[in-house]
């Protein structure tokens, strides 16, 4: 039972991460801060997600296998969402800055 | 706890849903791809949940570990392909 409460609290953190991900993809003005959200909240809600799963199976087999899955998604997500931002950086895309006077943004939303 | 896991699963179905607002409706192409690998991430999350209803986890479990390699290779070699310049898109 301790096990299965263990597992509830990891799997509902991640979900909210993956929320917080979600979220962040949908109402942050930037490409880059998009690329935060990705990068990090989808990656931690991710390995709480799959680390409470684990918790919840036991000592078997498909538990090593989880385990290989959450190490796989610790170490290629951050990778994959760095090769996109250093593409983006590299054909001229400039990060969002805030003008002084609060008026109008500059270099946000234009495709 | 089975009625628990299904309604994570169908939470984490409407955050996919979300991200793919961001795929059809994105500013930029690199938004739709970063926007992509979140719905690859997701999708496989909800692989191994859907195979701990079905009580048959270590078949879904390699399907999602195929499913995240898959993930993985897709956004990197899109990633290098927009990095040498690629389309105007």
């Amino acid at each position: 039972m301790v096990g299965t409460v263990i597992a509830i609290v990891l799997i509902v953190a991640g979900v909210f991460f993956l929320m917080v991900s979600a979220l962040g993809l949908l109402r942050l003005p930037d490409f880059y801060a998009r690329t935060h959200a990705v990068g990090k909240s989808e990656t931690l809600g991710s390995i709480l997600v799959l680390g409470g799963l684990a918790v919840y199976n036991g000592w078997e087999l498909g538990t090593v296998k989880i385990l290989l899955i959450l190490f796989f998604v610790l170490i290629a997500n951050p990778t994959a969402t760095h090769a996109i931002a250093r593409a983006a950086l590299r054909t001229g895309r400039q990060p969002w800055t805030r003008q002084k006077t609060g008026q109008k943004t500059k270099g946000a939303e234009q495709s | 706890m089975n009625s628990f896991l299904l309604g994570i699963t169908i939470f984490i179905a409407v955050l996919t849903a979300i991200a793919l607002y961001r795929v059809a409706m994105g500013k930029t192409i690199f938004d739709r791809i970063i926007a992509a690998g979140l719905v690859g991430t997701n999708g496989f999350i909800i692989l191994i949940l859907i195979g701990f209803l079905f009580e048959r986890v270590n078949m879904f479990i390699d399907i999602a570990i195929a499913y995240a390699l898959l993930n993985f290779v897709v956004v990197i070699v899109l990633g290098k392909y927009f990095d040498r310049g690629g389309e105007r898109l």
